[in-house]
């Protein structure tokens, strides 16, 4: 800073004293999980997390499990981003793994071929007219479906003045019953060979990435990303400031369905089919890597790349107790002790700012 | 061109029973500074806020830059050159100087509607301008508001307001919660706007803070304006008796 120190009534600002971004700090955590895990590895099972120490195969790391922690990671990391611009406005989306089911149904209705190995699709939804349709027509309809769940949830949280907690939790609700009510419970399968495409592979990674880095750009660069931190740390006084806030709460909750609806692309198309389960619980994982990637559940602060961190964490935790052998159970149960104890840390942290202030 | 940039004619207020403001005439001429003090109770805020629109008044007329004004909320107001520094703040903590001073005015680089490119170079560059020209001294600006003294914050919203100000500042209790310190600086911006002849209206409890700075000073009692007295034609014991209802016969 080219500024002299000067303060008011002798207060002095010291640079090197500046508090380290918290993106930072959820890295050294991130490094010090692999490293745990490396080492508890080492000990329990006798082989390692991260390199590579199988025979005859090459590379330095074990690049099979990096890349499906990794995979496991982008789907509901696609999600994360929508909820962590929810999140900082000073609201929440519960509805995402539901949105995610719906969409799913409703794009693959639309992505069917009509001869499965010559034989009629047997999981036809619509006549032929809806066969072999080009890959445009079920991305529109399943980003049309986000748009549709978003603009609901918007209104009712801007216009209605409800909790978002309560008309997110409605949308879970009626999205799922939607995704049942679609195809009457039944699996919809076969899809083009061009929809199948979308999700294989490691696509499903660099969607993720280059949604990152586009979100992270808007949310620090444009007026939409520091409104949307303005709105969160103080609704009241952006209000104040001329800024629509009505309006822009509504454009956070369409943006986080329709990367709900992406998302739901992706699992379907990796899948290569939609179940109207599909999603469940994905709010609630999208919601801890958020948390845990250091955002505040009241709002104003957090950030795109500390989600991202974030559910590197979350993945290297699920795929570190398979690597253990743990049971399923038990990731469930710390499942929740990490989501709470984030918060917890989140309150912690807050305090002793205060104590400083 | 009116003398006035602010008058208002039978200004009044009523919530439900209570005449919280009764039949104000007031007026502030280009470049004047007055003072509005009495008890709690008398009316200031009511007064101030029905100018402001954050309420909207039962009757009078407000004449603002020679027409008739109806806001319908203090939004409008301060598009159309009202600018008011409120008893709370009304700052975004988890932004830094910049951002709070030109909330929801920002500078753009691109304009793309929401996805409109900020220029946070020019817009930081322009704070340290408005910063200089008000003379507060902020140790950062690219820290969050959050990490700053009351004071400072204080200082902030005003440094905001001067910046900004096109025609008319109000000013309700800027300094009640502020130290020697943060008071003095917070009087030299006011001083400042002053000089630049912006006309303000100060909402002051601090008598010895009024003297210094206003030209003239008006005294409500009971929801009615009492006296308008120019400072050098009264002393602090005639705004007193005025305020308790000694002077002025208004005793119901």
């Amino acid at each position: 800073m080219a500024e002299p120190a000067h303060g008011l009534g002798g207060l002095k600002y010291d640079p090197s004293k500046k508090a380290r971004p918290q993106e930072l700090n959820v890295f050294i955590a991130f490094l010090i999980i692999v490293a745990a895990f490396e080492i508890l590895g080492r000990l329990i099972m006798g082989e390692s997390f991260l390199f590579n120490t199988r025979e005859g195969t090459e590379g330095l790391f074990n690049t099979q499990r990096l890349s499906i922690i990794i995979l496991q990671v982008a789907t509901v990391g696609i999600i994360a981003i929508g909820v962590t611009q929810v999140i900082i406005t000073g609201g929440i989306d519960l509805s995402s793994g539901s949105v995610v089911g719906a969409t799913a149904m409703v794009a693959m209705s639309f992505a069917q071929t009509a001869l499965v190995n010559g034989n009629p699709n047997p999981k036809a939804i619509f006549g032929d007219w809806a066969m072999d349709l080009p890959i445009f027509v079920p991305i529109l309809v399943g980003l049309g479906c986000g748009l549709i769940a978003g603009l609901i949830n918007g209104a009712l949280v801007a216009y209605t003045k409800i909790p978002p907690f309560i008309a997110t939790l409605g949308m879970m609700v009626s999205a799922r019953g939607f995704a049942r009510w679609w195809s009457t419970g039944n699996p919809i399968s076969f899809p083009t060979e061009s929809y199948n495409a979308i999700g294989s592979g490691m696509r499903p990674v660099f969607i993720f990435i280059a949604l990152a880095v586009l979100f992270h750009l808007i949310m620090t660069y444009t007026k939409y990303g520091k409104h949307s931190y303005a709105i969160g740390s103080n609704e009241q006084a952006t209000r104040m400031s001329g800024i629509n806030v009505d309006r822009h709460k509504v454009l956070v909750y369409v943006i986080a369905a329709m990367l709900a609806s992406i998302a739901a692309i992706v699992v379907s198309s990796k899948g290569q089919t939609a179940q109207a389960n599909m999603g469940v619980m994905y709010e609630l994982d999208a919601i801890a890597m958020a948390v845990i990637g250091g955002i505040s559940l009241q709002g104003g602060r957090g950030s795109i790349i500390g989600t991202v961190i974030g559910a590197l964490i979350f993945g290297v935790i699920i795929s570190g107790f398979t690597f253990l052998k743990l049971d399923a159970y038990y990731q469930e149960m710390v499942k929740g002790v990490i989501i709470v104890g984030a918060v917890v840390l989140d309150q912690w942290r807050q305090k002793s700012r205060g104590a400083r202030v | 061109m009116s003398d006035f940039i602010l008058e208002t004619r039978g200004l009044t207020k009523r919530y439900g029973g209570v005449h919280a403001l009764e039949d104000a005439n007031f007026t502030l001429r280009h470049g004047e500074h007055v003072a509005v003090v009495g008890d709690n109770g008398a009316g200031k805020s009511t007064f101030v806020r029905q100018i402001t629109a954050v309420e909207q008044r039962t009757a009078g007329d407000v004449i603002f830059d020679g027409a008739p004004v109806n806001f319908a909320g203090p939004l409008q107001a301060r598009e159309s050159g009202i600018e008011t520094v409120f008893q709370t703040l009304a700052l975004a903590d988890d932004l830094d100087v910049p951002s709070n001073l030109f909330l929801g005015r920002e500078l753009f680089k691109f304009k793309l509607g929401p996805f409109s490119i900020l220029d946070r170079k020019a817009m930081r560059e322009k704070t340290m301008e408005a910063l200089k020209t008000t003379a507060v001294k902020i140790p950062n600006v690219d820290n969050p508001i959050r990490n700053m003294s009351g004071g400072q914050r204080q200082c902030v919203s005003i440094a905001r307001t001067a910046a900004f100000a096109s025609k008319l500042v109000i000013m309700d209790e800027p300094t009640a919660a502020l130290g020697v310190q943060e008071t003095a600086q917070v009087e030299n911006i006011i001083r400042g706007l002053k000089e630049r002849g912006v006309p303000l209206i100060l909402v002051s409890h601090n008598l010895r803070q009024v003297f210094d700075l206003v030209d003239r000073i008006v005294v409500f009692r009971r929801g009615r304006i009492v006296a308008s007295l120019r400072r050098d034609e009264t002393d602090g014991n005639d705004i007193v008796s005025y305020i308790t209802g000694v002077k002025g016969g208004v005793e119901v």
